[in-house]
């Protein structure tokens, strides 16, 4: 077998492959299902209907894909620009404690005022927290994967302590959890009596703005020449180490919004088990939305979509709501096989 | 091994020991091999000459099982070689010896040539039947080089003779030699031609792909011309002419630019004993003085510091001791923004590494060192409609085949690439031109228009710094010459003071000591 480079890609081409990334991906879990003993094509179809087939399925999807599509758009940005931020996860962390620690009363300011001034300090945190690896990656040329990946667990433990110390919440019985944020710093519900919030909306706004950025603006310009190839962009002039930080900031403060969202639209505290992992699998939405932030949002709700549509299915059918992390490993493998088909040729001989 | 086969006339000499018959392969819409058929005789050289994408690398990887041709067939010695299997040409003993070296540096010469050679699981190589072998190859055929050496210390033209005995060691009865000359001195090149006749002597054929027209001459028996994908004629060499081979290979006829001696302007960048160590090399104590109207010509064999006083020229590193002064003012603070502020245009040596961002636009590639001038943003916000009119202006001043200015840069050929390089850099019209190795890999026809174009801007008054590894585009275009080996530079000669032989002993390194050291006027 040999790879050959192909001319590019026409549009059919571009649209038949992803969705035989797609087919692929069920066919896959299908005998996965076999397996389990149960029949592909219901638990297929239980879990369309769990994720799409009911206005409670399709809110629960929304309000899951929300931080998905901050983490997401987040981990775009960076890897545009070739700069591998692992460390969304503690970005959302850092943007939850800012929220609380602004949030919980100490600014008794009205919501109009308050909210944007938690998201921008909220932000502010989670650009400084991947300032930190930028930094030593321009200098020193310390490997940012690394660095950000380890932050994960330094910030987590950071927010255990303070669950356990200074952010306690005096009246939780004992619980390591804060208090709630106050009424004027809540997003409002976008249905009465439902979990998805305004957070969903912000996150449309940051994406269509990332897509601005990126597309439209100098910086966006610079972020992709750094990323496609930083010899050229340096001998073009560009300041490539200051590129790589103002994306840093922008790639950190995007993770952090995710932290708020969560916080000031659905929990309304800080507990250790606000992330389910959004911050890592931020890095799958952004990989199978090919880095482009519109594709994210699209990303982002159908990961969610197997993630509720595999819990639902699973109370239904019996099968492991597993089947959901295998479902969405194996869509961005063959997503990236799909990628490759785009611009290579095959050759068997 | 008999010596009955040495004759070096024309055409088909002995029995063909290669015959390709109607290979054609295809890449999508391009033909990039269109029926091509030649035989290979015993003990002759065959030159395969062509432009850039003409289809010689294709063709002979096709030759080499790197790729499957869709159509025709390889005979080696009258058996049907099998296609696409690398494996197979080897044992048959076809020998390639790549334009880029392909050897260990870290390995000794005799562990490179015998690497591969053994079964995979065999504990310790047969070092004393190796050596013995790798003697009596370097005694027969002229190929002296210590076995004991690491392959990291060796010359180029050392680490070239390594490859030729790495195929020879495999009982390679064809060689291939891919663009053999690029990288060698002129004395170099002519030791390596006494190689290859005695190489024939010995009963070896030998393809020789090239595009110098003086060496084709020089070393082969017959000669087959490639012109976009097909064979565009076969002559034999005595038979020839040099501006025969030009015109097949161009498919009309090429004269060579005359440039019309000029009166040198004003000094516009002054290097004054500058010395430095970068990525990109070494310089020792370098002056030289570039002036309006002129182009200072650098020869030298590849990697003896051209690259530094490239990088240096173009803002990539600046000066650790010494001055640079351009525009009579010595620069400060000195980055690639200041240089293209100060007025330095500059032609980088590879196109697509340094030169162009491959997965983006033309339009974006065009703007990348102007983007932020007002004609091309304005609030952070970039102007696209500017910046495509801006490569349309480019594509169509330049003539650049390209289908649009959205269509992503990798896609052009290197010729077009470089013209929108070109474009880029002499759009502002600077007034001191870095042009290292401008032309490299170029067609004749891509070359011939960045030479009018060079040209032009010397008209203009602009000074020029040519960097080349291509003596003869030194000796037409410069109107000084300058040569450079281990970081320092000889005293300048005018057009036709020094000989090329002179040049090769000042490139080799000879006659550069102390007191002939380079102080240009």
């Amino acid at each position: 077998m040999r790879l050959e480079p192909k001319p590019s890609p026409t549009m059919v081409e571009t649209l038949a492959y992803p969705a035989g990334a797609v087919l692929v991906t069920v066919l896959f879990a299908s005998l996965l299902v076999l397996a389990a003993g149960a029949s592909p094509f219901s638990v297929i179809y239980l879990v369309a209907k769990g994720a799409a087939g009911s206005q409670f399925a399709l809110v629960e999807t929304l309000t899951r894909a929300t931080p998905l599509i901050f983490t997401g758009l987040a981990v775009a940005v960076a890897f545009r620009a070739k700069l591998w931020n692992i460390g969304a996860e503690a970005q959302l962390y850092i943007g939850a404690v800012m929220t609380i620690v602004l949030g919980t009363g100490a600014l008794p300011l009205p919501a109009p005022i308050l909210i944007p001034l938690i998201m921008i300090a909220a932000m502010a945190a989670g650009a400084l927290l991947l300032l930190g690896p930028a930094a030593l990656k321009v200098r020193f040329g310390v490997d940012e994967v690394v660095t950000t990946l380890l932050l994960n667990f330094i910030v987590l433990l950071f927010v255990s302590l303070l669950l356990e110390g200074p952010l306690k919440d005096p009246m939780g019985l004992g619980w390591p959890q804060t208090k709630k944020v106050i009424a004027e710093a809540q997003l409002p519900r976008l249905i009465q009596g439902k979990r998805l919030h305004f957070g969903f909306v912000i996150a449309l706004a940051a994406a269509a703005a990332t897509w601005v950025i990126m597309k439209k603006t100098v910086f966006g310009y610079e972020m992709r020449a750094v990323g496609h190839n930083p010899e050229a962009a340096r001998f073009a002039g560009m300041p490539v180490n200051r590129i790589l930080m103002k994306t840093a900031l922008l790639s950190g403060g995007l993770a952090a919004l995710a932290g708020f969202s969560e916080v000031a639209g659905l929990k309304g505290n800080l507990t250790l088990d606000l992330s389910p992992g959004y911050g890592y699998t931020g890095i799958v939405v952004a990989m199978l939305a090919l880095l482009n932030p519109l594709g994210v949002v699209i990303a982002a709700i159908f990961v969610a979509g197997i993630f509720v549509g595999a819990d639902a299915m699973s109370r239904a059918a019996g099968v492991p709501s597993y089947i959901a992390d295998v479902m969405v490993a194996t869509a961005l493998l063959t997503m990236v096989v799909a990628v490759m088909l785009t611009r290579f040729r095959v050759r068997w001989r | 091994m008999t010596d009955e086969a040495t004759t070096t006339s024309g055409a088909q000499a002995g029995t063909p020991v290669l015959r390709l018959s109607g290979i054609t392969k295809r890449f999508g819409p391009l033909v990039a091999n269109n029926a091509i058929s030649f035989a290979l005789g015993r003990g002759e050289v065959v030159a395969l000459l062509g432009e850039n994408g003409a289809g010689k690398t294709t063709l002979m990887n096709i030759l080499f099982g790197h790729y499957v041709a869709d159509e025709g067939t390889v005979e080696v010695f009258g058996d049907r070689l099998p296609p696409g299997d690398p494996h197979a040409a080897l044992e048959a003993g076809i020998g390639m010896v790549h334009q880029h070296f392909t050897l260990a540096d870290n390995m000794t010469v005799l562990e490179n040539i015998a690497l591969g050679t053994q079964p995979v699981w065999s504990l310790r190589l047969d070092r004393g039947r190796a050596r013995a072998r790798i003697a009596e190859l370097s005694a027969d055929f002229g190929l002296a080089v210590d076995p004991g050496r690491l392959v990291s210390a060796l010359s180029v033209g050392e680490r070239q003779r390594v490859e030729i005995l790495k195929a020879l060691y495999r009982d390679a009865r064809i060689l291939i030699l891919d663009e053999p000359t690029a990288v060698l001195t002129p004395a170099e090149t002519e030791a390596l031609f006494a190689t290859l006749r005695m190489l024939v002597a010995k009963g070896l054929s030998i393809i020789f792909i090239s595009h110098k027209l003086n060496e084709v001459m020089a070393v082969s028996d017959r000669v087959l011309v490639l012109r976009g994908g097909r064979l565009a004629g076969e002559r034999a060499t005595a038979g020839t002419t040099r501006q025969e081979l030009a015109a097949l290979m161009v498919g009309r006829e090429v004269a060579p630019p005359q440039p019309a001696p000029v009166e040198p302007g004003a000094v516009l960048a002054r290097l004054s004993g500058v010395s430095l160590r970068s990525d990109a090399g070494r310089l020792d104590d370098v002056t030289l003085d570039l002036r309006g109207g002129e182009i200072v010509g650098l020869a030298g064999v590849s990697g003896n510091g051209q690259a530094a006083l490239a990088a240096l020229l173009a803002g990539m590193v600046a000066p650790a001791s010494g001055s640079l002064e351009i525009g009579g003012r010595p620069v400060t603070s000195w980055t690639p923004r200041a240089a293209l502020a100060a007025g330095v245009g500059r032609i980088p040596e590879n196109r697509h590494a340094v030169g162009t961002i491959g997965d983006m636009s033309v339009a974006e590639n065009v703007i990348s060192e102007r983007y932020r001038d007002a004609r091309f943003s304005s609030r952070g916000f970039l102007d696209w409609s500017a910046a495509r009119g801006f490569a349309q202006s480019i594509v169509d001043a330049y003539d650049v085949k390209c289908p649009s200015p959205d269509a992503r840069i990798r896609l052009l050929s290197g010729g077009n690439m470089q013209k929108l390089i070109l474009g880029r850099a002499l759009d502002p019209d600077p007034s001191l031109i870095l042009a290292n190795q401008p032309t490299r890999g170029l067609d004749v026809g891509a070359v011939s228009y960045v030479h009018e174009r060079l040209l032009e801007a010397r008209g203009r008054g602009a000074a020029i710094l040519l960097i080349s590894e291509d003596l003869d585009e030194i000796l037409t275009l410069s109107d000084r010459i300058v040569v450079m080996s281990r970081g320092r530079l000889s005293a300048p000669s005018a057009r036709g003071e020094r000989s090329v032989a002179e040049l090769g002993e000042l490139m080799a390194g000879h006659g550069l000591d102390a007191g002939e050291r380079g102080h240009a006027a």
